[in-house]
């Protein structure tokens, strides 16, 4: 049994940042980020928009759109790395906010790579006959675990939720190939708050989202074409086979410079970051619901998703829609 | 090699390589950023096969100064 994703939804925090508020709070101006991030807004979830309340809002629009009843759900994976709670998991909220009731959950963390990880996860337990209809889950609320008193970071993230419908059949094409590089990961960090001298350092800045910024663009650069390589190499196929590459939305220099390594046309690398800023694990699923409720992606073409992050973790999905 | 850093920094940058110099700034000259001197640097890495410190990019402001460095680490 092959997994195929059937449907597809999100869920986009009400209020939005634009640069210049960003501007009013660190030294920055919307030229310099829109020059080197390709970040114009990014929403910010609040009041009762909790990680968990997006993934639910995201998965119940991907349900509807694959016309799936929630007690046909087998199984909810939710990639995150802000949950709101350490436990119960993010996606065991989702099944009761969505009525899930025959559904396993569990959440799956590998940071900006979430998603595609999770799908993967999905395919094997498709594959092995063990689960029939999985809901896949990016969501993220990102703001909480951004130093917003640090401007080479603050500009760059957002908040949101995105969601596949995979299910199983017997046709279609999938393929993926991941690596993880822990030896990497001091580049891109957030210490858990949950520890034992939390009370006397509340504000500890490893208990939010550091960055070395060339290291992390390096690895990407180079990592990202490396793995789509290898995954075509694998599969057989040509670039112009693929109708687009779904990369994960850190950084529009960051696509670009992937997309001129493969000498693809930039036109087959969609980006909404201006838009919503770096989602971690629910920038795929938004962009792909984006080009979903578009109508551009129709039965049996190929399309590539890419995520890249912390970990440092990293990997492509061939998908035949 | 300075010929193959200038082709290289012409690639990067989109300009054409007859018109650069070992004088030539990335900065002023070239209106090159941050992330635009990364990826310079980094295709240098990939040719010259050599490792620039991310502490030495500040004192890289020419195309000269791209090739004293990769002497450097050659040597």
């Amino acid at each position: 049994m092959i997994g195929r994703i059937c449907g597809t939804g999100s869920y986009i925090p009400k209020v939005a940042w634009d640069n210049n508020k960003l501007s009013e709070m660190v030294d920055t101006n919307d030229e310099w980020i829109q020059e080197r991030t390709g970040v114009v807004r990014r929403h910010i979830a609040s009041g009762e928009e909790t990680t968990s309340y997006m993934a639910a809002e995201a998965a119940k629009a991907a349900l509807a759109d694959a016309s799936l009843a929630p007690d046909e759900v087998d199984l909810i994976l939710v990639a995150t790395i802000s949950p709101e709670r350490i436990m119960p998991s993010t996606s065991c909220e989702v099944q009761k906010k969505i009525g899930a009731v025959n559904a396993t959950c569990m959440d799956v963390n590998a940071a900006c790579t979430g998603f595609i990880f999770a799908l993967n996860t999905a395919q094997a337990f498709i594959g092995q006959g063990i689960y029939k209809n999985v809901v896949v889950i990016g969501a993220e609320s990102l703001s909480n675990l951004v130093n917003w008193q640090e401007r080479s970071t603050c500009i760059l993230f957002g908040d949101g939720a995105g969601a596949a419908v995979v299910r199983a059949g017997e046709t279609g094409h999938y393929a993926q190939v991941t690596y993880s590089a822990g030896n990497g990961g001091n580049v891109l960090t957030c210490s858990s708050r949950n520890q034992k001298q939390f009370e006397e350092q509340p504000k500890a800045a490893e208990t939010y989202m550091q960055m070395d910024g060339r290291e992390v663009f390096k690895f990407a650069v180079s990592k990202v074409p490396e793995v789509i390589r290898e995954l075509l190499d694998r599969e057989g196929m040509q670039p112009d086979e693929v109708k687009y590459f779904v990369l994960h939305q850190a950084n529009e220099r960051i696509v670009r410079s992937v997309a001129k390594r493969l000498k693809e046309d930039i036109g087959k690398f969609p980006v909404n970051m201006g838009e919503y800023g770096n989602t971690s694990s629910a920038s795929i699923p938004i962009l792909l619901d984006e080009l979903n409720k578009k109508g551009e992606l129709r039965a049996g073409e190929h399309v590539i998703l890419a995520g890249f992050g912390a970990g440092l973790s990293y990997g492509a999905s061939l998908i035949q829609w | 090699m300075l010929e193959k850093i200038k082709e290289i920094v012409a690639d990067s940058l989109g300009v054409e390589a007859d018109t650069l110099t070992a004088e030539t700034t990335f900065k002023e000259d070239l209106e090159a950023d941050s992330l635009d001197l990364f990826e310079m640097v980094m295709a240098v890495e990939e040719e010259f096969d050599v490792k620039i410190e991310t502490e030495e990019l500040e004192n890289i402001k020419t195309i000269g100064d791209i090739e004293a460095e990769i002497k450097k680490l050659q040597a």
